[in-house]
């Protein structure tokens, strides 16, 4: 594992960008675009990171980047790729395709599938806040169970969709999840991502402060306070070869049980008002999928 | 050159195949199906050097040309009716960007109900996203006006849509004289560099939002926001006004066929009234003229074969003597009139001694349009001219008076 020591000095997201303070986003970005050593095209639909990017006629990110429109991401970064195979560019530019939760689980899950299904050469990252926080923190398919937002006002209801999983059930060849709170983590999965073909999907948990309702200079905190209680797991899939990684492969490896959900929800406001039974679905949920992680890193399938 | 019976659907495959198209995305609806498929086949026996995303939407379809024409690649895809509903969202986009890509459409209608036959309700219904819309008479067209759209598109940086009646058009077969390779290359060189170029040494972020504003860029130069990028854009359609006769011509050089332009005539010089329509239609109402004048009654054609944009000043100047236009729209603004006729009114508002202008729609859903009706239509249309009309209700050519129980 790549410590942050290790990592490129060259910084492709200028200071001073757009991203709101305490950004998971934004610490992520960094690591990733370090992984592809500025020789990639991105392709971003509407999204946080648009803001991020800046507006006409600036920019603060220093690689080609195409904007794209919120259903299209998967479809527009496989013609990219097609068009730069036609025109002798394809060894030469890895092609990202980033966008968000809303983006990945929802409107752009069609063109997603198509991609996987075809097995298009590109690596497609979606940074998971957790729901549409460019738009004011609507809920996504991608919003856990309980969480507040502003369509969902006495929390929601409905558990996340498990996009990964569902990207699993594509047979691509390279499936992760990782979390911005862990930069070397994300850059290494980007590293591995870019030296393989075909699609290529990563998840990256990304604290919200404005949307999760806590002090942004607590992001990394509470990304790490996810990963402790499960309701984050790291993890990768290469070519249906599953095992945790990271601080999960250590948490397994450790064989106690994991935090309680309990702090990490009581540091976000938007779990506020929780009564017991919701906190205990939330918690028998993160308690399955953790007993079927580890069961699936001791089969390695 | 060789002459080969084929449909237009394979026509456009042909236009596509020529222009060496590099990128095709492929998403089957009827009646546009056999482009894609005819493209898949060339493709996959290797007579087509061309990479072939098989998309699984049309909004998809779109967005792979999108993105292969951001990356410089010439891209092209087909589609009709509900496919060209489903990716109006990128049909903007790719106009917007300014993307050089050429878009067959066969004609459709538009459900709901479910119809599967010709009329222009599906193109008709994107005119105003910024692309050239280009209207095919026939098969022969229908090739010329893919290759030709590359080099219209690739010079003003606009998206070009070839549009061609479904089943009338894209499953009747005709000869078409196909142009031999070399000829067209002389013709059509290769793309040539994309406005805004995808490159790490100097990244570019392509698209991105854009103020109300103009704002400073980071060597402190006012740049145009995004009401002075729209204005350019209109710009370079309206540059379309030129470039759409001036590659026609080039194109009859090239070929050695007569080339096509904004507009269509046959018979105007001493017509009374004039049939204006587009695509197959125009075809129709030249036989349909020509039978009329056998009566003795002074009937032209004004066929448009550019749409978008509109050839004002041409039709104008075509028109002027005329006692009418009547005007045959497959296609209508619910609630208000047929898209062509809007046009034509527009267009010769304030011009002395207009001719009048009547609506007449027609072909809706696939319903027939005979050399009758048509003909009964324009000798309505004289006759009201003649006794000095301005203004007629909109005529409904060949519907049903009534219905009936047995």
């Amino acid at each position: 594992m790549t410590r942050i020591t290790d990592l490129p000095v060259e910084e492709q997201v200028l200071p001073g960008n757009r991203a709101c303070a305490g950004c998971g986003l934004g610490i992520g970005l960094r690591a990733i675009l370090k992984a592809l050593e500025g020789r990639a095209v991105m392709t971003v639909p509407a999204s946080c990171l648009t803001v991020l990017g800046g507006m006409y006629p600036v920019t603060s990110v220093q690689m080609p980047w195409v904007n794209c429109a919120f259903p299209s991401t998967a479809a527009v970064a496989a013609g990219i790729s097609a068009g730069l195979r036609a025109t002798g560019r394809s060894e030469e530019l890895t092609v990202l395709a980033m966008a968000g939760d809303g983006g990945t689980a929802d409107i752009g899950i069609q063109a997603l599938s198509g991609a996987a299904e075809r097995n298009d050469d590109l690596i497609y990252l979606c940074y998971d806040n957790e729901a549409y926080m460019n738009t004011g923190t609507q809920r996504s398919g991608s919003t856990p169970a309980g969480a507040r937002t502003t369509t969902t006002w006495r929390g929601k209801r409905e558990n996340p969709k498990d996009v990964p999983r569902i990207m699993e059930a594509h047979r691509v060849p390279y499936v992760a999840v990782t979390s911005a709170a862990f930069p070397t983590d994300v850059y290494d999965k980007v590293a591995k991502a870019r030296q393989m073909r075909g699609l290529r999907y990563l998840h990256m948990h990304t604290p919200c402060p404005s949307g999760w309702g806590f002090d942004p200079a607590l992001s990394v905190r509470l990304g790490k306070m996810a990963v402790e209680c499960g309701l984050a797991i790291l993890y990768e899939v290469e070519r249906g070869a599953f095992r945790l990684t990271g601080r999960s492969a250590a948490l397994a490896k450790a064989g106690r049980p994991l935090e309680p959900v309990d702090a990490c929800l009581d540091a976000q406001s938007r779990f506020k008002g929780l009564d017991a039974e919701a906190r205990a679905a939330i918690q028998a949920w993160v308690d399955e999928r953790w007993v079927e992680a580890l069961e699936r890193h001791e089969r390695g399938r | 050159m060789t002459v080969r019976i084929i449909t237009g659907n394979e026509a456009a495959a042909w236009g596509a195949r020529l222009a060496r198209v590099q990128v095709v995305a492929a998403y089957p609806i009827t009646p546009q199906s056999p482009v894609v498929e005819t493209l898949s086949a060339w493709v996959e026996s290797g007579e087509m050097p061309a990479e072939l995303i098989a998309v699984e939407s049309e909004h998809s379809a779109m967005s792979v040309c999108i993105g292969a024409a951001t990356a410089g690649a010439r891209a092209f895809t087909a589609t009709s009716s509900n496919g060209l509903a489903y990716m109006t969202e990128q049909i903007w986009w790719a106009a917007g960007a300014r993307l050089p890509l050429v878009m067959c459409v066969a004609n459709r209608s538009l459900a709901a109900p479910w119809n599967v036959l010709n009329d222009q309700q599906d193109s008709m219904s994107v005119r105003d996203a910024g692309w050239v819309q280009l209207y095919c008479r026939d098969n022969q067209e229908v090739l010329d006006t893919v290759v030709q759209g590359y080099r219209i598109a690739e010079r003003l940086n606009v998206p070009v849509m070839v549009c061609y009646d479904g089943f009338l058009l894209s499953h009747t077969a005709m000869p078409v004289e196909v142009p031999d390779a070399a000829a067209v290359d002389a013709f059509l060189p290769p793309r040539p560099q994309p406005l805004q170029i995808v490159d790490p040494a100097d990244p570019r972020n392509i698209g991105p939002v854009v103020m109300a504003d103009p704002r400073r860029d980071a060597d402190g130069v006012l740049r145009g926001a995004y009401l002075e990028l729209r204005a350019a854009h209109h710009e370079a359609l309206l540059e379309a006004l030129e470039a759409v006769p001036e590659v026609g011509e080039a194109w009859a050089r090239a070929t050695g066929r007569p080339g096509c332009g904004l507009v269509a005539e046959h018979r105007l010089d001493d017509a009374e009234i004039a049939l204006v329509a587009a695509g197959s239609l125009v075809t129709q109402s030249t036989l349909v003229a020509d039978l009329l004048r056998e009566e003795g009654l002074p009937v032209g054609v004004l066929g448009i074969r550019c749409c978008r944009p509109f050839p004002a000043a041409a039709v104008r100047e075509r028109l002027r003597g005329v006692r009418a236009a009547l005007v045959l729209d497959k296609a209508l603004s619910y609630g208000y009139a047929g898209p062509i006729a809007t046009d034509l009114r527009a267009a010769l508002y304030g011009t002395p001694d207009a001719p009048a202008v009547y609506g007449a729609v027609c072909g809706l859903g696939g319903r027939d349009v005979t050399p009758e009706a048509l003909a009964e239509a324009a000798r309505a249309a004289l006759a009201d001219a003649r006794a000095g009309a301005v203004e007629r209700p909109l005529a409904w050519i060949g519907r049903m008076a009534r219905e009936e129980a047995r």
